[in-house]
């Protein structure tokens, strides 16, 4: 027999599911439309690659992603790690400021961002790529709450202790002996880094760069299926992403998924 | 000395954080109140002008609504999910889901509603076929209405994600305690978990509206035209120095977007401190 509860909750799982999957339905046929025949085609999902400023964007897109994370692990991890080990006095602050980002927004920071960025690319060159030095920032607060609870569930001073008294120096300890312990942590925080990165759109557009977001609002004022096609598509690739590390993460007791 | 040295290894990161996040903040901060190096409020006067103070209100008003909505609706499910066994696929599809709708959809989503009540979208085609009758008509989409609706759409799995880990603070020895001294589950829900949730439901709103006040692609992506909210109003003098007749003005606005959302945050810290002693 079934019972008044299990009824209301089916029908609560189909309303949720009907509003939260009905726009992803119509994102796909919307993008498969044959506007000027009728009939279906795959010529907006090809235009990913075929368009040229699209498939540059990507790229751009997809270059920044790799950039950020490479530079986010190289300035995150050891200094979370240093901060443990001997300089635990700063660990309030560097908590402080990995989160403050969720408190400063990008609309923000893009507005008062001018002055420094007249350096950078006075230093660096006028290129889409300087846009990583924002975009580290930008990932904190997801990076360090991955990346410290992996470095709370393992007995940090005593690893660190071991490899140095066999004669690690701090670059092995950290790449050779502490980072092969904390690797979901790792994991967590480079693919939550990549989705941020592919998805975002407000710095980019008001610096001025052409990243893939700015390149699909620009698309969709002239061809809407193509803007819808690759906004599906970044929307399937992040779902990818965290389907695929909520997996990799199955059976830990640690919460490594995305938190606010 | 030893402090000094050992601080030495964290210069890197302060440096990256002070130069591309304390530096903006404090050029926002300062150049609104200060025009050509001189102290002045007139960019501040000028938050309390017609254009500027209906943004706010109409940014309040998006806000206020999307975050009670998000999180009366998201509580909802996040309660089915808590109640569904820890580890089954449908739970971590959902949830990862919600994470990229919630944290990642920007642009993306604005597209989705294009192609879901936009004026070729797929829901308004079936219906003008169906009864003839144009959803798209308005042109609401573009307004406030339009945005109230995709705002929620991200609201409800951003209050999802947050308000999950108060769900499972709730402990069933409490529930049993409850029930063993007669309650009805009713009486359980009404005496003790909704008085136990209600800090990190009022802390969830908070959040939810820090993050609609804030929010700015979506917004960006779907009004091509016009400034009726806090965020496209700071596009629009970001993009035209003078729009307004005032150059900087942006500056002035970005403050009033930091003092509103600190204020929030604020009260949100408050609220999770509160709950955190339950809900551990």
């Amino acid at each position: 027999m079934i019972s008044a509860r299990s009824v209301v909750r089916g029908a609560l799982w189909v309303l949720f599911g009907l509003f939260f999957c009905f726009p992803l339905y119509a994102m796909a046929d919307f993008s498969t439309r044959n506007l000027l025949a009728g009939g279906r085609t795959g010529q907006a999902w090809a235009n990913l690659v075929t368009d040229e400023a699209l498939y540059q964007a990507i790229l751009v897109s997809l270059s920044l992603a790799v950039l950020t994370v490479v530079a986010m692990l190289i300035l995150l991890v050891p200094t979370m790690i240093w901060v443990r080990l001997r300089a635990p006095w700063a660990k309030g602050a560097v908590e402080f400021l990995c989160l403050l980002p969720l408190t400063i927004p990008a609309l923000v920071i893009v507005v008062g961002l001018r002055n420094v960025y007249l350096w950078v690319t006075y230093l660096l060159g006028e290129s889409a790529l300087t846009l990583t030095f924002v975009y580290v920032v930008v990932v904190l607060p997801f990076s360090y709450r991955a990346i410290d609870a992996a470095l709370s569930s393992i007995d940090l001073q005593t690893l660190a202790e071991a490899a140095r008294s066999l004669g690690a120096g701090w670059a092995t300890t950290i790449t050779r002996v502490v980072v092969p312990n904390i690797w979901s942590g790792v994991l967590s925080a480079a693919f939550i880094s990549i989705a941020v990165v592919l998805g975002e759109f407000t710095i980019a557009s008001l610096s001025g760069y052409e990243t893939l977001q700015v390149q699909i609002v620009l698309i969709g004022k002239s061809d809407g299926p193509t803007s819808v096609a690759a906004s599906l598509a970044t929307l399937l690739f992040g779902f990818a992403l965290l389907l695929i590390l909520s997996l990799l993460t199955r059976g830990r007791r640690q919460q490594t998924g995305v938190t606010l | 000395m030893r402090r000094v040295r050992d601080g030495l290894p964290l210069l890197p990161f302060f440096a990256v954080v002070v130069v591309f996040l304390i530096i903006p903040t404090v050029t926002v901060v300062v150049s609104s109140v200060y025009v050509d190096g001189v102290f002045s409020l007139e960019r501040v006067a000028a938050l309390f002008t017609g254009t500027a103070l209906s943004a706010l209100l109409n940014s309040v008003l998006l806000s206020a609504s999307t975050a009670l909505l998000g999180a009366l609706l998201g509580a909802v499910m996040a309660w089915l999910i808590v109640s569904s066994p820890p580890t089954s696929m449908v739970r971590r599809t959902v949830l990862s889901l919600c994470s990229v709708l919630a944290q990642f959809g920007g642009v993306a989503l604005a597209f989705a509603f294009l192609a879901t009540v936009g004026l070729n979208g797929v829901l308004t085609l079936w219906i003008q076929q169906a009864t003839g009758w144009n959803l798209a008509g308005s042109g609401w989409l573009y307004g406030l209405g339009g945005l109230i609706l995709v705002y929620t759409y991200f609201q409800i799995p951003l209050m999802v994600i947050v308000f999950i880990p108060a769900l499972e603070g709730l402990r069933e020895q409490w529930r049993e305690a409850a029930v063993s001294l007669g309650a009805s589950t009713w009486a359980y829900w009404r005496e003790v978990a909704i008085p136990l949730l209600t800090p990190a439901f009022l802390g969830s709103v908070l959040l939810l509206f820090a993050n609609a006040f804030a929010a700015y692609a979506t917004a960006a992506a779907l009004v091509s035209q016009g400034s009726p909210i806090l965020p496209l109003l700071i596009r629009a003098s970001l993009v035209s120095e003078v729009v307004l007749g005032q150059s900087g003005f942006a500056y002035a606005l970005a403050l009033e977007m930091i003092v509103v959302v600190a204020i929030v945050m604020a009260a949100y810290n408050l609220l999770v401190r509160r709950s955190a002693r339950w809900l551990a």
